[in-house]
């Protein structure tokens, strides 16, 4: 098992997603049970499907010293920035620290693809057409790069794309460049956006619901795809002692399949088991898990698994009935809803799920419940087997 | 602190058409020969199960194959290292027949190349094959993606007290997508850094908050070499310091204000 390690402060976090922009729409859509996902209008030749679509992108152009940058990735990954003073409280750490004192590292699995699609579509006899012939955003680094140059962070700066543990997986890295002095805080995070991609590529594999996603429910039939920006500055304990708590995480490969997971969970167990022990938190101490809970019948199968090892209090539910399942992005946006369920002390719903699976009902909650929250578990899991569980905790009292 | 603790380097694999291994690349970079021209296209990639190499698109079986080759060197058990994948482009040939499928008949895209797009096919190929449960990660940062993948995985190295593999990966692009990509060969190589003072060549990193120096003449020749892809021209630095006989300094350029310094004593 992996050492423990000393937590850091997360000094401003924020989130965008079909739920809204910043935090207080995400807390009022999960106080009042209103799921963001809507029929899907998304691409030339729209599937039957609902997804969780950010509104106003299309209206949002990138300011014009970025228009190298421009895309609906990279405007969405703005959007996100300007809520909740995240760009300001970045600018504060760079000032502080210095600009190579600051590590940038966030999490996605397309990218600006939806550019490259397009370009494709647009083909002048064989060549992109000129206003996409821009070779930053024909790269899975596009939103590293956009957002370095958005905010001035300029110490290292690293895109993470492991499918849908991505932006997860970007607070471990960032913790260990905070650990080892190499930086003294990160902007980590992650944004995802609809494209053709993933809206027929997860089609393809029958894994898309038609009537909405339904997590952790008897008769779930497969994901809702949303979009999200979703950030968080990490810093020191002692720049903010009363800032809520990266307490630990945990990495693991599930070693198994390319598209579906360990059948008796035991990479997620993994990932899991080890985020307790550098958190050095027993289990029976959380509170609350967010739970993967994409609505696959396969993954909410094997998640579930997890669950009988939390005490009989603890709770736990999915919030993708709310956003869809936002993939390279989905590990930050909700470890912000982690976070958010702290600092109000309640737990989101499992909105979407009627019938839960018997194996789960005792932990989830199916309605807002109001309760203090101590220990907040988030979990991803992603293609190839890829998963990390993150532990967060509360500050210390102001 | 800017400096990592050394590591040693206990592994090393490469794969470039015509030098398919890292002691024939290795003396391709001492001058002690050329490339092989009658050398097979593709990359064996033995360590991937028959059916599995059948399937695994370009660059599942460049990082496959490279990662096995410092894996051997090694003497370890690939089972147990955490490791880390890094490209620049990720599977190219897929991208472009994504888009392209998107593009006419995005009903007929194939569920195994959508499966086989996502950047962390090669991690994902790995740890099946070689029933790895550790961490395993997916790292890019375009030109910059060796050093990123570089550093990521020294400090996963230091940071756990445990070896790490680091495979990086290009393929050749193709298709309307090329001109944006440029990258004409498929190369690859895969180092084992091991936190440990055993007898070795040695790898010390350090952090400099300085933009790396624009490549000399040597360096742009060596960008060309290596497919007009910078990133494989950082992958070819570290591995031409690595033949030499004595110790070398290298600078590579990490992010827009930042370079990676490392001092190799093979």
């Amino acid at each position: 098992m992996p050492a423990r390690i000393e937590p850091l402060a997360i000094t401003a976090a924020s989130a965008t997603s079909a739920l809204g922009r910043g935090l207080a729409a995400h807390l009022d859509a999960l106080r009042n049970g209103r799921s963001g996902l809507a029929p899907n209008d998304f691409s030339s030749a729209p599937l039957d499907c609902r997804i969780g679509r950010v509104a106003g992108v299309e209206d949002a152009p990138l300011p014009a010293p970025f228009a190298r940058w421009e895309c609906r990735n990279n405007r969405l990954a703005w959007l996100g920035l300007e809520q909740d003073g995240v760009r300001a409280a970045a600018a504060r750490a760079v000032e502080r620290y210095g600009a190579t004192r600051v590590a940038l590292v966030l999490g996605t699995s397309t990218a600006s693809i939806g550019a490259t699609e397009a370009a494709y579509r647009r083909l002048d006899h064989g060549h992109f057409p000129d206003d996409l012939r821009r070779p930053e955003i024909h790269t899975p680094h596009s939103l590293v790069a956009f957002v370095a140059a958005a905010t001035g962070i300029g110490g290292p700066a690293l895109t993470i794309s492991t499918a849908c543990s991505s932006s997860a997986k970007a607070f471990a890295s960032a913790e260990r460049l905070i650990r080892l002095g190499l930086v003294d805080a990160a902007l980590v995070g992650g944004v995802d956006t609809l494209c053709d991609s993933v809206l027929f590529g997860f089609h393809s594999l029958a894994l898309v619901s038609r009537t909405g996603c339904r997590p952790f429910d008897l008769g779930r039939d497969g994901i809702s795809i949303g979009e999200a920006a979703a950030f968080a500055l990490l810093e020191r304990v002692d720049a903010a002692p009363t800032a809520p708590r990266l307490a630990g995480y945990g990495e693991s490969s599930d070693a198994w399949h390319m598209s579906t997971p360990q059948p008796d969970g035991r990479g997620a167990l993994a990932a899991l088991d080890a985020a307790l022990a550098r958190a050095g938190i027993h289990i029976d101490a959380v509170d609350y898990i967010n739970l993967h809970g994409t609505a696959t019948v396969k993954n909410d199968e094997v998640e579930a698994k997890l669950l009988p090892r939390f005490p009989a209090r603890a709770r736990a539910s999915a919030t993708k009935g709310f956003t869809g399942h936002t993939l390279g992005a989905a590990g930050a946006l909700e470890a912000v809803l982690a976070l958010l369920a702290i600092e109000h002390g309640f737990v989101p719903p499992s909105l979407g799920c009627a019938r839960p699976m018997p194996e789960a009902a005792a932990w989830l909650a199916l309605q807002p419940e109001v309760r203090r929250i101590e220990v907040a578990l988030s979990n991803s899991f992603g293609f190839g087997g890829n998963n990390t569980c993150l532990v967060f905790t509360r500050g210390e009292p102001a | 602190m800017n400096t990592l603790p050394a590591l040693r380097i206990a592994g090393v694999g490469a794969w470039l058409q015509g030098a398919p291994d890292w002691p024939s690349l290795r003396s391709v970079l001492l001058g002690e020969r050329g490339l092989a021209d009658t050398a097979p296209v593709k990359p064996a990639a033995n360590i991937l199960p028959a059916a599995e190499r059948r399937r695994a698109p370009d660059g599942v079986r460049l990082a496959a194959e490279v990662a096995a080759q410092a894996v051997a060197m090694s003497g370890l058990d690939a089972a147990t290292l955490p490791c880390i994948f890094a490209s620049t482009h990720g599977e190219l040939a897929i991208t472009d027949y994504v888009c392209e499928t998107l593009a006419h008949a995005p009903l007929e895209l194939s569920p195994t190349k959508f499966h086989n797009s996502v950047l962390n096919a090669p991690a994902g190929y790995w740890t099946i094959a070689t029933g790895c449960t550790r961490a395993s990660s997916a790292i890019t940062a375009h030109h910059r993606s060796f050093a990123a993948g570089l550093l990521e995985a020294a400090v996963f190295a230091c940071a756990e007290a445990t070896p790490v593999l680091l495979a990086y990966c290009d393929v050749a692009s193709t298709g309307p997508l090329a001109e944006m990509t440029r990258t004409t060969l498929a190369f690859g190589m895969a180092l084992v850094l091991a936190p440990d003072a055993a007898a070795g060549a040695r790898l010390t990193l350090a952090l400099d908050a300085a933009p790396a120096a624009a490549p000399g003449p040597a360096g742009l020749a060596l960008a060309r070499a290596a497919g007009d892809n910078p990133a494989n021209a950082q992958a070819l630095l570290l591995l031409a310091a690595l033949a030499a006989t004595r110790s070398t300094r290298q600078a590579l350029s990490l992010s827009s204000g930042s370079s990676l310094e490392m001092e190799i004593t093979p």
